[in-house]
């Protein structure tokens, strides 16, 4: 696709970009697209710090013995890795960055609901950094992202309480973000935005804001309790003073297993706006697809102690719980099934974004479906603390939410910064991905079946070559990261102006300027039409084609 | 809210605050009653009418003109109940093996 | 549900001094702000939540020591603290009451109650505290309760360390619960100095009514608070 119907205007039009100039006027700005910015700029940063401790992880783990990092660093490593990149990339990426961008201009408001709260959010994500970063600098914790007691509240001697409280702040600002999408998207929308007209990128950002709202409280207090047991020496999660350990277990996941979903679903809206466009078809099933990211978010919640099958939680519930996650499965199926279906007998085109959503449909069905071997009580017990698991949650967490995050990027980059980004680069930077991340976490789901555990710094020869390949996919992995950000700085100098539609896709962000004005539209729009019309939208240019050919 | 408020509403005010200051008293008095495992069972159905009257008429869930206020309040509850019960239900059953 | 496809077309009709520029009328910026509040009072439950997961817990594993622990806390000055809460909600709605129908003294009395009440529930607590401190029951390295006996087991002792399990769960429940308190009292101290000044109409009463939201449900909290860790087993 081209922009062949665009108009490039010579004289830069104002717009939210250049409207003001001066750091003030960034760091007081309550503009949701220069917050988005703002996100934007301090995620990559976080991204790339969670990446450098993970190509050193995986520099660790090249050979079988511990030769670059002492066994204290390694544990170091992997904890920080994950700390920053749960809470500091995952979680913020899509709902901070292109929720905060989208939300308000796919539903035709001028603004998300509480513009100053959305400003406070992100300094409350900047402070929660800096503490976080602080942390890192002056030692960091060894106890794995999970922090389960005893271990952090008796027994390690790092920085336990000061991550901890990056994390409630942190996650302060994620409640802030997902209240405000909530109240933005019940009560800012346009004249004739109803709910089923509402493109499915809202849908899927209301679902997860709802998790956001309930769930991350519940972490919070489990900070506040395991704060407070580290520095009083108390018994609540430590067995020896009467304690029990799997109700932090309980509370820690009751959380972080929906947190997956905070990082998915969002996901899930941006490649279904995707698969839509370059499809050129309306969504099969609308309503199905949008009550599938509320189901996945409501039986997220059901379903947390898979995560504790071995721990010694009751058979019985963990019959239940088992029971439970096969649940989640449906709406996720349901999901995939629709985009497979919208796909046939589409008119595809393969533009980068595109790449990105076939890249995250085929990923994330491997790792939901690995899933499921773990939600599967005795495949579980053997599987369970190996690289199995690493392999199945990358595939979810990177493979899922990292796609959908770049492919969403490159798809809205032309209205985010003005400016088209260089198309033959992206496809190529997306095929680096898709392989990359293949060849770094293909093999850890052998490596994790044949028993090799997590979190160990040196291991048995015979599992050297699986190692190898995964620390080489991790290497081309890491240039496919680079390469896109190179480009997007690039293209924000040299890229050729951006018509207001390049896609020719459809929503309400398509019909303003790119880049947007600061209240987004001229004139308040009024929707008369159904979400994904690609049909009335292609109608004209058809026509077209018939009076020329 | 404001509809509701034709005729003065202060009278439902102050009958609830007696209804809420009764509660409390039932509820101090009631836990010095031997009634066994209905103790705590008393005080909590005492608790949650006391919760129900604050929410329904001081925070004008009621009177609310549309059903989105009630919606936020179930599912907030439905949640905490998921929480509070599924975890129960592992510490419940877990001497049954 | 105020229909969302009227909002926008009387846009210019009325501009109130308070009305932020991305929202089309009043109405609109009234609903964000009383439903972003009670989504903001959703996380509040499940904060709460976590801790009385917590609580249910090991009230059921130790329910004798959590009772001799719950047998040592003032009960009348609990019920004495859940009255006093429950007229400062009185207060509160009779504030509302007052910025809607503009009876400006009558708002000015009620807040200046409210908070005195406030500042009473929090004398109340520390007066509590204060016993709990000199009784070594504050949780941590001078924390000692041997030889108390279980109720209805006088030949029982509670195990020391189940009840410190109780007072953490208890200070920490009741020290989260008066923070809530403070914050409810800086934020009515706001809404005073805006009533004073005359801010509120009964066009434009947002923050009232949605700091009322706020304080209604510390009071909430509190109701439960009160069985919950006073109450536990009381009877002789």
């Amino acid at each position: 696709m081209s922009m062949a119907t665009a108009t490039i205007q010579t004289v830069e039009r104002e717009n939210y970009l250049n409207k003001e100039y001066g750091v003030g006027s960034w760091l007081f700005t309550t503009d949701h697209k220069r917050i988005a910015l703002l996100y934007l700029i301090s995620i990559t940063f976080f991204f790339f710090i969670g990446g450098f401790f993970a190509l050193l992880i995986r520099l660790e783990l090249l050979t079988p013995a511990g030769d670059l990092v002492q066994a204290d660093t390694y544990n170091k490593l992997f904890t920080m890795h994950g700390m920053v990149m749960v809470f500091f990339f995952l979680i913020p990426s899509i709902p901070a960055v292109l929720g905060n961008f989208l939300v308000p201009m796919m539903i035709g408001a001028k603004d998300l609901a509480f513009p100053r709260i959305n400003l406070l959010s992100w300094y409350l994500y900047i402070i929660g950094g800096v503490m976080m970063m602080h942390c890192v600098l002056t030692g960091g914790v060894d106890t794995g992202w999970t922090f389960y007691t005893p271990f952090s509240t008796a027994f390690t001697n790092t920085k336990i309480v000061e991550a901890g409280l990056s994390i409630f702040v942190a996650g302060f600002s994620s409640i802030l973000t997902g209240l405000n999408f909530v109240v933005t998207i019940h009560r800012m929308r346009a004249p004739g935005m109803t709910w089923s007209r509402l493109p499915l990128f809202i849908w899927a950002h209301y679902a997860t804001s709802i998790i956001q709202i309930l769930g991350t409280p519940v972490i919070a207090i489990t900070i506040v309790l395991v704060a407070v047991e580290r520095t009083l020496h108390l018994g609540i999660f430590d067995p020896k003073l009467g304690g029990d350990p799997l109700l932090f277990q309980h509370l820690f996941w009751f959380y972080s297993h929906p947190a997956v979903y905070i990082m998915i679903l969002p996901s899930m809206g941006v490649v279904t706006e995707i698969i839509a466009c370059f499809a050129r078809k309306r969504i099969f099933g609308y309503s199905f697809v949008a009550f599938s990211s509320i189901a996945i978010a409501v039986f997220g919640f059901l379903v947390w102690a898979h995560h504790m099958f071995v721990a010694g939680i009751s058979l019985y519930s963990a019959l239940i719980f088992s029971l439970l996650s096969y649940a989640v499965a449906v709406p996720s199926a349901v999901k995939v099934f629709n985009w497979t279906a919208t796909l046939y007998k589409g008119s595809i085109h393969y533009d980068a974004p595109m790449l990105y959503a076939f890249g995250f449909i085929g990923l994330f069905t491997m790792g939901g479906l690995t899933g499921l071997f773990l939600a599967a009580l005795g495949i579980d017990v053997h599987v369970t603390d190996t690289y199995f698991v690493i392999a199945h949650f990358h595939y979810i967490m990177v493979g899922g939410a990292l796609m959908g995050y770049l492919g969403g990027l490159h798809f809205w980059w032309p209205k985010i910064s003005g400016r088209l980004y260089p198309e033959s680069w992206a496809r190529l930077a997306a095929l680096i991905v898709f392989l990359g991340f293949n060849l770094t976490f293909f093999p850890q789901f052998v490596l994790g079946y044949l028993g090799m555990p997590r979190r160990y710094f040196h291991y048995p020869q015979e599992f050297q070559v699986l190692n190898v390949l995964s620390t080489a996919g991790a290497t081309v992995l890491g240039v496919g990261y680079l390469l896109p950000m190179i480009y997007f700085l690039w293209s924000m100098r040299y890229g050729k102006p951006a018509p207001d539609n390049p896609w020719n896709a459809a929503g309400l962000e398509w019909m303003t300027s790119s880049p947007p004005t600061t209240f987004n539209f001229e004139t308040e729009p009024v929707v008369t039409w159904e979400a994904y019309n690609y049909d009335e939208l292609d109608k004209p240019r058809r026509e077209e084609v018939k009076v020329v050919g | 809210m404001s509809d509701h408020s034709k005729s003065s509403p202060l009278k439902m005010y102050f009958s609830v605050w007696a209804a809420l200051l009764l509660g409390t008293f039932i509820t101090y008095k009631a836990a010095y009653i031997e009634l066994g495992r209905f103790n705590a069972a008393v005080a909590l159905i005492i608790a949650t009418v006391k919760a129900l009257l604050v929410a329904l008429f001081f925070m004008h869930i009621k009177g609310a003109h549309e059903k989105l206020l009630k919606l936020v309040v179930i599912s907030t509850v439905f949640f905490l109940f998921i929480l509070l019960f599924l975890s129960m239900a592992d510490y419940g059953t877990r001497s049954w093996s | 549900m105020s229909d969302s496809t009227l909002i926008g077309l009387h846009h210019q009709e009325e501009h109130h001094p308070e009305l932020l520029h991305h929202f089309a009328e009043a109405q609109q910026q009234r609903d964000a702000a009383s439903l972003g509040m009670w989504i903001f009072l959703g996380t509040e439950v499940m904060f709460f939540g976590g801790l009385f997961c917590a609580y249910l817990i090991y009230r059921r594993a130790y329910f004798g020591d959590f009772g001799a622990a719950s047998k040592s806390i003032n009960a009348t000055l609990g019920a004495t603290n859940t009255a006093v809460l429950i007229c400062s909600s009185l207060t509160v709605v009779l504030a509302v009451w007052a910025a809607q129908t503009a009876r400006r003294s009558l708002l000015l009395i009620s807040l200046v109650i409210t908070m005195l009440l406030g500042l009473v529930f929090l004398g109340i607590k520390a007066d509590e505290y204060k016993d709990k401190f000199e009784e070594h029951h504050v949780p941590g390295a001078s924390f000692s309760f041997d030889h108390v006996p279980i109720p209805g087991h006088p030949d029982q002792y509670a195990n020391p360390r189940h009840a410190e399990i109780f007072f953490a769960l208890y200070f920490i429940m009741t020290g989260l619960h008066a923070l809530h308190m403070i914050i409810g009292l800086g934020l009515f101290a706001w809404l005073l100095f805006m009533a004073w000044k005359g801010h509120f109409t009964p066009e434009y009463h947002t923050p009232i009514e949605i700091g009322g939201l706020y304080w209604h449900f510390v009071d909430i909290v509190w109701i439960y608070l009160f069985p919950l860790l006073y109450l536990i087993d009381r009877h002789p």
